[in-house]
Protein backbone atom coordinates (compact mmCIF):
# COMPACT_ATOMS: atom_id res chain seq x y z
CA UNK A 1 0.00 0.00 0.00
CA UNK A 2 2.89 2.52 -0.39
CA UNK A 3 2.14 5.13 -2.46
CA UNK A 4 4.90 6.15 -5.12
CA UNK A 5 3.63 10.39 -4.68
CA UNK A 6 3.22 9.88 -0.64
CA UNK A 7 6.03 12.45 0.72
CA UNK A 8 7.33 11.51 4.49
CA UNK A 9 6.65 14.74 6.49
CA UNK A 10 7.62 13.08 9.66
CA UNK A 11 10.44 9.82 10.73
CA UNK A 12 10.69 7.36 13.53
CA UNK A 13 13.12 8.88 15.73
CA UNK A 14 10.70 12.06 15.35
CA UNK A 15 7.73 10.12 16.45
CA UNK A 16 9.70 8.30 19.07
CA UNK A 17 10.37 11.96 20.64
CA UNK A 18 6.84 13.14 20.33
CA UNK A 19 5.85 9.61 22.07
CA UNK A 20 7.70 10.83 25.14
CA UNK A 21 6.66 14.20 25.38
CA UNK A 22 3.16 13.08 24.96
CA UNK A 23 3.55 10.38 27.87
CA UNK A 24 5.00 13.62 29.97
CA UNK A 25 2.46 15.41 29.48
CA UNK A 26 -0.16 12.96 30.49
CA UNK A 27 1.74 12.27 33.62
CA UNK A 28 2.20 15.80 34.56
CA UNK A 29 -1.53 17.63 33.26
CA UNK A 30 -3.21 14.07 35.72
CA UNK A 31 -0.43 14.37 38.43
CA UNK A 32 0.64 10.96 38.15
CA UNK A 33 -1.01 7.54 36.17
CA UNK A 34 -3.03 6.16 38.92
CA UNK A 35 -6.27 6.66 37.92
CA UNK A 36 -5.64 7.24 33.98
CA UNK A 37 -7.04 4.96 31.69
CA UNK A 38 -5.48 4.66 28.07
CA UNK A 39 -7.81 3.43 25.34
CA UNK A 40 -6.59 2.90 21.64
CA UNK A 41 -8.72 3.37 19.15
CA UNK A 42 -8.01 1.04 16.13
CA UNK A 43 -5.65 0.32 14.80
CA UNK A 44 -3.02 1.88 15.08
CA UNK A 45 -4.44 4.20 18.04
CA UNK A 46 -4.09 0.89 19.74
CA UNK A 47 -0.48 0.53 19.20
CA UNK A 48 0.02 4.00 19.69
CA UNK A 49 -1.55 3.26 23.39
CA UNK A 50 0.63 0.47 24.16
CA UNK A 51 3.48 2.80 23.18
CA UNK A 52 2.53 5.47 25.50
CA UNK A 53 1.99 2.88 28.24
CA UNK A 54 5.45 1.85 27.72
CA UNK A 55 6.30 5.60 27.86
CA UNK A 56 4.29 6.44 31.25
CA UNK A 57 5.85 3.36 32.83
CA UNK A 58 9.18 3.82 32.03
CA UNK A 59 8.43 7.64 34.09
CA UNK A 60 6.25 6.60 36.47
CA UNK A 61 7.53 3.22 37.49
CA UNK A 62 4.23 1.73 37.76
CA UNK A 63 1.88 0.66 34.63
CA UNK A 64 -0.76 2.37 33.30
CA UNK A 65 -4.13 0.89 32.33
CA UNK A 66 -4.44 0.31 28.95
CA UNK A 67 -6.86 -0.98 26.38
CA UNK A 68 -9.22 -0.43 23.43
CA UNK A 69 -12.43 0.68 21.78
CA UNK A 70 -13.85 -0.47 18.80
CA UNK A 71 -16.05 2.57 17.39
CA UNK A 72 -17.32 1.02 14.13
CA UNK A 73 -21.00 -0.09 15.39
CA UNK A 74 -21.29 3.94 16.55
CA UNK A 75 -20.05 5.64 13.15
CA UNK A 76 -22.60 7.98 11.40
CA UNK A 77 -21.31 6.74 8.10
CA UNK A 78 -21.90 3.46 8.13
CA UNK A 79 -24.69 3.40 5.26
CA UNK A 80 -22.09 5.17 2.77
CA UNK A 81 -19.66 2.69 2.83
CA UNK A 82 -19.46 -1.08 2.54
CA UNK A 83 -20.24 -3.30 5.40
CA UNK A 84 -17.00 -2.45 7.60
CA UNK A 85 -15.35 -5.08 9.89
CA UNK A 86 -15.47 -4.32 13.31
CA UNK A 87 -12.36 -4.14 15.40
CA UNK A 88 -11.31 -5.26 19.21
CA UNK A 89 -13.07 -3.39 22.21
CA UNK A 90 -11.33 -4.36 25.56
CA UNK A 91 -11.53 -2.74 28.70
CA UNK A 92 -8.32 -3.13 30.70
CA UNK A 93 -10.40 -2.32 34.28
CA UNK A 94 -13.88 -0.46 35.50
CA UNK A 95 -13.44 3.24 33.99
CA UNK A 96 -15.91 4.63 36.04
CA UNK A 97 -14.08 7.75 37.84
CA UNK A 98 -11.25 7.51 35.93
CA UNK A 99 -9.89 9.78 33.51
CA UNK A 100 -9.92 8.25 30.29
CA UNK A 101 -7.65 9.07 27.28
CA UNK A 102 -8.69 8.35 24.08
CA UNK A 103 -5.82 7.63 22.03
CA UNK A 104 -5.74 7.81 17.89
CA UNK A 105 -2.98 8.39 15.23
CA UNK A 106 -4.61 11.25 12.99
CA UNK A 107 -7.17 14.22 14.27
CA UNK A 108 -9.25 15.10 11.14
CA UNK A 109 -12.87 15.85 10.80
CA UNK A 110 -13.97 14.97 14.91
CA UNK A 111 -16.00 12.25 13.37
CA UNK A 112 -13.64 9.10 14.75
CA UNK A 113 -13.79 11.19 18.34
CA UNK A 114 -17.76 11.74 18.61
CA UNK A 115 -18.24 8.12 18.04
CA UNK A 116 -15.88 7.09 20.49
CA UNK A 117 -17.55 9.60 23.23
CA UNK A 118 -20.93 7.65 22.42
CA UNK A 119 -18.85 4.16 22.51
CA UNK A 120 -17.89 5.36 26.19
CA UNK A 121 -20.63 6.29 27.22
CA UNK A 122 -21.99 2.78 27.23
CA UNK A 123 -18.78 1.07 28.70
CA UNK A 124 -19.00 3.38 31.70
CA UNK A 125 -19.02 7.13 33.43
CA UNK A 126 -15.31 8.43 33.56
CA UNK A 127 -14.43 11.75 35.89
CA UNK A 128 -12.79 13.28 32.12
CA UNK A 129 -12.30 12.03 29.20
CA UNK A 130 -9.04 13.65 27.60
CA UNK A 131 -7.97 12.99 23.63
CA UNK A 132 -4.15 12.27 22.53
CA UNK A 133 -3.51 12.34 18.86
CA UNK A 134 0.01 12.03 17.18
CA UNK A 135 -1.14 14.15 14.20
CA UNK A 136 -3.60 17.13 14.21
CA UNK A 137 -4.07 17.73 10.50
CA UNK A 138 -6.80 20.06 10.90
CA UNK A 139 -9.79 20.74 8.57
CA UNK A 140 -13.19 19.91 11.86
CA UNK A 141 -16.50 19.35 11.34
CA UNK A 142 -17.13 19.17 14.81
CA UNK A 143 -16.40 21.05 17.75
CA UNK A 144 -13.51 18.28 19.40
CA UNK A 145 -10.08 19.13 20.39
CA UNK A 146 -7.28 17.20 21.41
CA UNK A 147 -5.12 17.87 24.97
CA UNK A 148 -2.44 15.65 23.71
CA UNK A 149 -0.56 16.55 20.45
CA UNK A 150 1.97 15.31 18.69
CA UNK A 151 2.54 17.86 16.06
CA UNK A 152 0.13 20.19 14.11
CA UNK A 153 0.30 19.28 10.07
CA UNK A 154 -1.10 22.29 7.94
CA UNK A 155 -2.29 20.45 4.91
CA UNK A 156 -5.08 20.56 2.29
CA UNK A 157 -8.21 18.57 3.11
CA UNK A 158 -7.85 16.46 0.34
CA UNK A 159 -4.46 15.55 1.28
CA UNK A 160 -4.40 12.14 2.91
CA UNK A 161 -2.31 11.80 6.07
CA UNK A 162 -1.43 8.37 7.05
CA UNK A 163 0.71 7.23 9.82
CA UNK A 164 2.34 4.08 9.70
CA UNK A 165 3.80 2.19 12.75
CA UNK A 166 6.96 -0.68 12.83
CA UNK A 167 4.06 -2.87 14.71
CA UNK A 168 2.45 -3.70 11.53
CA UNK A 169 4.02 -1.13 8.68
CA UNK A 170 7.62 -2.47 8.69
CA UNK A 171 8.65 1.67 9.84
CA UNK A 172 7.21 4.40 12.03
CA UNK A 173 6.56 7.22 9.46
CA UNK A 174 4.42 9.52 8.84
CA UNK A 175 3.19 10.32 5.15
CA UNK A 176 1.50 12.91 3.24
CA UNK A 177 0.35 12.32 -0.09
CA UNK A 178 -2.20 14.44 -2.18
CA UNK A 179 -4.45 13.39 -5.00
CA UNK A 180 -3.38 13.46 -8.72
CA UNK A 181 -4.26 16.56 -10.07
CA UNK B 1 -24.24 -9.79 1.92
CA UNK B 2 -27.69 -9.43 -0.01
CA UNK B 3 -29.72 -12.04 2.31
CA UNK B 4 -28.49 -15.11 4.17
CA UNK B 5 -30.83 -18.37 2.62
CA UNK B 6 -28.16 -21.18 2.84
CA UNK B 7 -25.19 -21.94 4.62
CA UNK B 8 -23.96 -22.50 1.89
CA UNK B 9 -23.61 -19.64 0.35
CA UNK B 10 -21.06 -18.35 2.94
CA UNK B 11 -17.90 -18.13 2.03
CA UNK B 12 -15.05 -19.06 4.49
CA UNK B 13 -14.02 -15.15 4.74
CA UNK B 14 -17.84 -14.50 5.07
CA UNK B 15 -18.08 -17.18 7.79
CA UNK B 16 -15.13 -16.30 9.70
CA UNK B 17 -16.21 -12.41 9.85
CA UNK B 18 -19.55 -13.17 10.73
CA UNK B 19 -17.89 -15.62 13.84
CA UNK B 20 -15.30 -12.88 15.07
CA UNK B 21 -18.15 -9.83 15.05
CA UNK B 22 -19.79 -12.06 16.85
CA UNK B 23 -17.30 -12.60 19.13
CA UNK B 24 -17.48 -8.89 20.01
CA UNK B 25 -21.40 -8.75 20.07
CA UNK B 26 -20.58 -11.62 22.83
CA UNK B 27 -18.63 -9.00 24.92
CA UNK B 28 -21.37 -6.30 24.16
CA UNK B 29 -23.98 -8.98 25.82
CA UNK B 30 -21.64 -9.11 28.75
CA UNK B 31 -22.27 -5.13 29.42
CA UNK B 32 -24.50 -3.69 31.35
CA UNK B 33 -26.00 -1.10 28.93
CA UNK B 34 -26.63 -3.48 25.94
CA UNK B 35 -27.39 -1.30 23.10
CA UNK B 36 -25.31 -0.21 20.01
CA UNK B 37 -26.99 2.85 17.49
CA UNK B 38 -25.70 0.91 15.00
CA UNK B 39 -29.07 -0.34 13.11
CA UNK B 40 -30.91 2.56 14.05
CA UNK B 41 -33.69 3.70 12.13
CA UNK B 42 -33.75 0.87 10.14
CA UNK B 43 -36.73 -1.96 10.38
CA UNK B 44 -36.42 -5.59 10.78
CA UNK B 45 -39.84 -7.75 10.46
CA UNK B 46 -39.29 -11.23 12.22
CA UNK B 47 -42.22 -13.23 10.40
CA UNK B 48 -42.72 -16.18 11.76
CA UNK B 49 -45.29 -18.99 10.22
CA UNK B 50 -44.38 -22.07 12.42
CA UNK B 51 -43.84 -21.71 16.23
CA UNK B 52 -40.51 -20.67 17.73
CA UNK B 53 -39.14 -19.27 21.19
CA UNK B 54 -35.50 -18.93 21.17
CA UNK B 55 -35.13 -17.96 16.80
CA UNK B 56 -37.69 -15.56 17.15
CA UNK B 57 -36.90 -14.42 20.66
CA UNK B 58 -33.10 -14.20 19.84
CA UNK B 59 -33.04 -12.02 16.25
CA UNK B 60 -35.89 -9.73 18.08
CA UNK B 61 -33.06 -9.24 21.11
CA UNK B 62 -30.58 -9.13 18.33
CA UNK B 63 -32.68 -6.04 16.48
CA UNK B 64 -33.55 -4.17 19.55
CA UNK B 65 -29.88 -3.98 21.27
CA UNK B 66 -28.28 -2.59 17.70
CA UNK B 67 -31.62 -0.03 18.03
CA UNK B 68 -33.27 -1.60 14.60
CA UNK B 69 -37.15 -1.26 15.01
CA UNK B 70 -37.89 -5.01 15.17
CA UNK B 71 -41.59 -6.10 14.11
CA UNK B 72 -43.27 -9.80 15.32
CA UNK B 73 -45.32 -10.89 12.70
CA UNK B 74 -47.06 -14.88 13.14
CA UNK B 75 -48.99 -16.49 11.07
CA UNK B 76 -52.21 -17.00 13.24
CA UNK B 77 -53.19 -12.80 13.76
CA UNK B 78 -51.84 -11.66 10.69
CA UNK B 79 -53.96 -11.55 7.22
CA UNK B 80 -52.31 -15.00 6.13
CA UNK B 81 -55.09 -16.65 8.36
CA UNK B 82 -57.32 -14.76 5.80
CA UNK B 83 -56.56 -16.57 3.19
CA UNK B 84 -53.86 -13.37 1.72
CA UNK B 85 -51.01 -15.30 -0.22
CA UNK B 86 -47.62 -15.41 1.17
CA UNK B 87 -46.16 -13.13 -2.26
CA UNK B 88 -48.74 -10.27 -1.21
CA UNK B 89 -48.25 -10.19 2.73
CA UNK B 90 -44.59 -10.02 1.87
CA UNK B 91 -44.96 -7.06 -0.86
CA UNK B 92 -47.33 -5.57 1.20
CA UNK B 93 -45.25 -5.19 4.02
CA UNK B 94 -42.27 -4.55 1.75
CA UNK B 95 -43.71 -1.65 0.89
CA UNK B 96 -44.08 -0.22 4.01
CA UNK B 97 -40.24 0.52 3.98
CA UNK B 98 -39.21 -2.73 5.65
CA UNK B 99 -35.28 -3.13 5.66
CA UNK B 100 -35.11 -6.80 6.50
CA UNK B 101 -37.27 -9.58 7.09
CA UNK B 102 -36.37 -12.76 9.25
CA UNK B 103 -38.38 -15.96 8.13
CA UNK B 104 -39.00 -18.61 9.41
CA UNK B 105 -41.72 -21.20 7.19
CA UNK B 106 -42.69 -24.17 7.33
CA UNK B 107 -42.36 -25.09 3.42
CA UNK B 108 -39.20 -26.00 2.41
CA UNK B 109 -37.48 -23.34 -0.22
CA UNK B 110 -40.21 -20.99 0.84
CA UNK B 111 -38.12 -18.52 2.03
CA UNK B 112 -35.76 -18.12 -1.03
CA UNK B 113 -38.74 -17.67 -2.71
CA UNK B 114 -40.01 -14.95 -0.53
CA UNK B 115 -36.53 -13.08 -0.87
CA UNK B 116 -36.83 -12.95 -4.86
CA UNK B 117 -40.12 -10.77 -4.57
CA UNK B 118 -38.64 -8.38 -2.41
CA UNK B 119 -36.22 -5.47 -2.30
CA UNK B 120 -35.57 -5.91 1.81
CA UNK B 121 -33.05 -8.12 3.12
CA UNK B 122 -34.11 -11.77 3.68
CA UNK B 123 -32.46 -13.75 6.40
CA UNK B 124 -33.80 -17.49 6.84
CA UNK B 125 -34.74 -18.14 9.99
CA UNK B 126 -35.74 -21.70 9.27
CA UNK B 127 -37.70 -23.30 6.03
CA UNK B 128 -39.51 -26.59 6.08
CA UNK B 129 -36.38 -29.49 6.44
CA UNK B 130 -34.67 -27.32 4.55
CA UNK B 131 -32.09 -24.81 6.08
CA UNK B 132 -31.23 -22.94 9.16
CA UNK B 133 -28.30 -21.06 8.37
CA UNK B 134 -28.16 -18.83 11.60
CA UNK B 135 -28.52 -21.81 13.84
CA UNK B 136 -25.20 -23.33 12.48
CA UNK B 137 -23.08 -20.09 12.76
CA UNK B 138 -23.85 -20.18 16.26
CA UNK B 139 -23.33 -23.73 16.65
CA UNK B 140 -19.80 -23.20 15.21
CA UNK B 141 -19.51 -20.18 17.35
CA UNK B 142 -20.49 -21.71 20.47
CA UNK B 143 -18.14 -24.69 19.15
CA UNK B 144 -15.06 -22.48 18.58
CA UNK B 145 -15.25 -21.10 22.11
CA UNK B 146 -15.39 -24.01 23.71
CA UNK B 147 -12.06 -25.05 21.32
CA UNK B 148 -10.65 -21.68 22.64
CA UNK B 149 -11.08 -22.89 26.24
CA UNK B 150 -9.45 -26.23 25.60
CA UNK B 151 -6.82 -23.68 24.67
CA UNK B 152 -6.85 -25.46 20.83
CA UNK B 153 -7.54 -22.19 18.18
CA UNK B 154 -10.23 -20.38 19.86
CA UNK B 155 -10.29 -17.58 17.02
CA UNK B 156 -10.29 -17.49 12.84
CA UNK B 157 -12.17 -19.90 10.74
CA UNK B 158 -10.58 -22.99 9.32
CA UNK B 159 -7.45 -23.07 11.75
CA UNK B 160 -10.23 -23.67 14.56
CA UNK B 161 -11.96 -26.45 12.90
CA UNK B 162 -9.25 -28.14 11.28
CA UNK B 163 -8.56 -32.21 12.26
CA UNK B 164 -12.21 -31.45 14.32
CA UNK B 165 -14.54 -34.90 14.30
CA UNK B 166 -18.16 -33.67 15.09
CA UNK B 167 -20.88 -36.42 14.95
CA UNK B 168 -24.51 -35.04 14.11
CA UNK B 169 -27.03 -37.26 15.72
CA UNK B 170 -30.67 -38.46 15.69
CA UNK B 171 -33.63 -37.05 13.55
CA UNK B 172 -31.67 -36.49 10.45
CA UNK B 173 -34.66 -36.70 8.07
CA UNK B 174 -36.79 -33.90 9.67
CA UNK B 175 -33.62 -31.62 10.79
CA UNK B 176 -33.21 -28.47 9.08
CA UNK B 177 -29.80 -27.91 11.60
CA UNK B 178 -28.20 -30.84 9.90
CA UNK B 179 -28.30 -29.28 6.22
CA UNK B 180 -26.71 -26.06 7.29
CA UNK B 181 -24.10 -27.66 9.34
CA UNK B 182 -22.91 -29.99 6.99
CA UNK B 183 -22.47 -27.59 4.46
CA UNK B 184 -20.92 -24.66 7.08
CA UNK B 185 -18.81 -27.80 8.55
CA UNK B 186 -17.60 -27.99 4.80
CA UNK B 187 -17.03 -24.29 4.61
CA UNK B 188 -14.63 -24.70 8.10
CA UNK B 189 -13.12 -27.69 7.18
CA UNK B 190 -14.14 -30.01 10.05
CA UNK B 191 -14.54 -33.70 9.86
CA UNK B 192 -18.87 -34.56 9.93
CA UNK B 193 -20.48 -37.85 10.67
CA UNK B 194 -23.92 -38.60 10.51
CA UNK B 195 -25.59 -41.02 12.92
CA UNK B 196 -29.35 -41.97 12.36
CA UNK B 197 -31.23 -44.70 12.16
CA UNK B 198 -31.72 -45.52 8.75
CA UNK B 199 -35.28 -44.73 8.42
CA UNK B 200 -34.54 -41.36 9.44
CA UNK B 201 -31.70 -40.48 6.63
CA UNK B 202 -32.65 -38.12 3.96
CA UNK B 203 -33.02 -39.46 1.23
CA UNK B 204 -29.00 -38.45 -1.19
CA UNK B 205 -27.33 -38.44 2.15
CA UNK B 206 -24.75 -40.40 0.40
CA UNK B 207 -23.85 -37.20 -1.70
CA UNK B 208 -23.69 -34.77 0.94
CA UNK B 209 -19.65 -35.83 1.08
CA UNK B 210 -20.00 -36.82 5.27
CA UNK B 211 -19.79 -39.82 7.04
CA UNK B 212 -22.60 -41.79 7.47
CA UNK B 213 -23.67 -44.52 10.15
CA UNK B 214 -25.95 -45.93 11.72
CA UNK B 215 -24.05 -47.25 14.82
CA UNK B 216 -23.48 -44.25 17.30
CA UNK B 217 -21.34 -46.61 19.57
CA UNK B 218 -18.80 -46.60 16.50
CA UNK B 219 -18.18 -43.14 16.73
CA UNK B 220 -18.86 -41.85 20.54
CA UNK B 221 -15.63 -42.22 21.30
CA UNK B 222 -13.95 -40.30 18.84
CA UNK B 223 -15.32 -37.16 18.14
CA UNK B 224 -14.97 -33.90 19.92
CA UNK B 225 -18.53 -32.70 19.62
CA UNK B 226 -21.43 -34.56 19.85
CA UNK B 227 -24.63 -32.66 18.47
CA UNK B 228 -27.82 -34.20 19.24
CA UNK B 229 -30.78 -33.80 17.61
CA UNK B 230 -34.48 -33.38 18.90
CA UNK B 231 -36.82 -36.13 17.58
CA UNK B 232 -39.29 -34.13 15.65
CA UNK B 233 -42.81 -35.47 17.11
CA UNK B 234 -45.08 -32.86 15.09
CA UNK B 235 -43.32 -34.32 11.69
CA UNK B 236 -43.67 -37.34 12.53
CA UNK B 237 -46.50 -39.10 11.09
CA UNK B 238 -45.09 -43.16 10.35
CA UNK B 239 -43.30 -45.89 12.07
CA UNK B 240 -39.82 -44.65 11.88
CA UNK B 241 -38.70 -46.77 15.02
CA UNK B 242 -40.28 -48.98 16.89
CA UNK B 243 -40.45 -47.05 20.71
CA UNK B 244 -38.89 -44.49 21.85
CA UNK B 245 -37.85 -46.33 24.60
CA UNK B 246 -35.27 -48.63 21.81
CA UNK B 247 -34.35 -45.20 19.75
CA UNK B 248 -33.37 -44.12 23.45
CA UNK B 249 -31.34 -46.81 23.84
CA UNK B 250 -29.66 -47.02 20.63
CA UNK B 251 -29.33 -43.41 19.83
CA UNK B 252 -29.94 -41.24 22.39
CA UNK B 253 -26.78 -39.62 24.40
CA UNK B 254 -27.44 -41.83 27.61
CA UNK B 255 -25.33 -41.20 31.10
CA UNK B 256 -23.25 -44.86 29.98
CA UNK B 257 -22.13 -43.29 26.54
CA UNK B 258 -21.46 -39.67 28.09
CA UNK B 259 -18.77 -41.70 29.93
CA UNK B 260 -17.45 -42.73 26.90
CA UNK B 261 -16.55 -39.60 25.52
CA UNK B 262 -13.69 -38.30 25.28
CA UNK B 263 -12.23 -36.00 28.01
CA UNK B 264 -13.24 -31.85 27.08
CA UNK B 265 -15.65 -33.01 24.12
CA UNK B 266 -18.39 -30.95 23.39
CA UNK B 267 -22.17 -31.57 23.69
CA UNK B 268 -24.48 -29.36 21.23
CA UNK B 269 -28.57 -29.40 21.55
CA UNK B 270 -30.20 -26.86 18.99
CA UNK B 271 -33.14 -27.17 21.61
CA UNK B 272 -35.87 -27.53 22.04
CA UNK B 273 -35.06 -30.91 23.72
CA UNK B 274 -37.07 -34.28 24.77
CA UNK B 275 -34.97 -34.92 27.93
CA UNK B 276 -34.66 -38.52 28.74
CA UNK B 277 -35.57 -39.15 24.92
CA UNK B 278 -32.54 -38.33 22.71
CA UNK B 279 -30.23 -36.52 25.63
CA UNK B 280 -29.79 -37.75 29.27
CA UNK B 281 -30.29 -35.16 31.67
CA UNK B 282 -27.03 -35.77 32.98
CA UNK B 283 -25.56 -35.10 29.31
CA UNK B 284 -27.91 -31.99 29.09
CA UNK B 285 -26.02 -30.68 32.33
CA UNK B 286 -22.83 -32.07 32.21
CA UNK B 287 -20.00 -29.33 32.63
CA UNK B 288 -18.80 -30.29 28.67
CA UNK B 289 -22.93 -28.95 27.69
CA UNK B 290 -22.92 -26.54 25.46
CA UNK B 291 -26.70 -25.82 25.18
CA UNK B 292 -27.04 -22.85 27.23
CA UNK B 293 -23.53 -21.43 25.10
CA UNK B 294 -25.79 -22.37 22.07
CA UNK B 295 -28.68 -19.66 23.37
CA UNK B 296 -26.46 -17.18 24.03
CA UNK B 297 -24.29 -17.37 21.21
CA UNK B 298 -27.28 -17.07 19.25
CA UNK B 299 -28.31 -13.20 20.06
CA UNK B 300 -24.53 -12.39 19.11
CA UNK B 301 -24.69 -14.28 15.99
CA UNK B 302 -27.53 -12.75 14.98
CA UNK B 303 -26.71 -9.23 15.96
CA UNK B 304 -23.65 -9.92 13.56
CA UNK B 305 -25.91 -11.24 11.26
CA UNK B 306 -27.67 -8.58 10.83
CA UNK B 307 -24.73 -6.18 10.80
CA UNK B 308 -23.47 -7.85 7.85
CA UNK B 309 -26.36 -7.36 6.04
CA UNK B 310 -27.42 -3.87 6.79
CA UNK B 311 -24.48 -2.77 8.59
CA UNK B 312 -22.83 -1.23 5.07
CA UNK B 313 -24.59 0.62 2.16
CA UNK B 314 -27.40 -0.26 0.40
CA UNK B 315 -24.95 -1.92 -2.64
Amino acid sequence: MTNPSARIAWEGHQITRAVARMAHQIVEANGGSEHVVLLGIPTRGVLLARRLADAIRGIEGEAVAVGELDITMYRDDLRRQPTRAVGRTSIPRSIDDTTVVLVDDVLFTGRTIAAALDALKEVGRPRMVQLAVLIDRGHRQLPIQADHVGRLLQVPAEARVNVRMAEIDEVDAVTISLPEA
Amino acid sequence: MRHLLSAGDLSLAEVTSILDVAEEMHTIQQRQIKKLPTLRGRTVINMFFEDSTRTRTSFEMAGKWMSADTINISAKGSSTSKGESLRDTMLTLDAMGTDCFVIRHGSSGAVAQAASWVRAHVVNAGDGTHEHPTQALLDAFAMRRHFGTLGASGSGGQEAFAGKRIAIVGDLLHSRVVRSNVLLQRTLGSSVTLVAPPTLLPTGVEQWGVGVTSDLDEVIESVDVVMMLRVQRERMHGGFFPTEREYTELYGLTPERLARLRPGAAICHPGPMNRGLEISSEAADDANSLILEQVTAGVSVRMSVLYHLLGGSPE
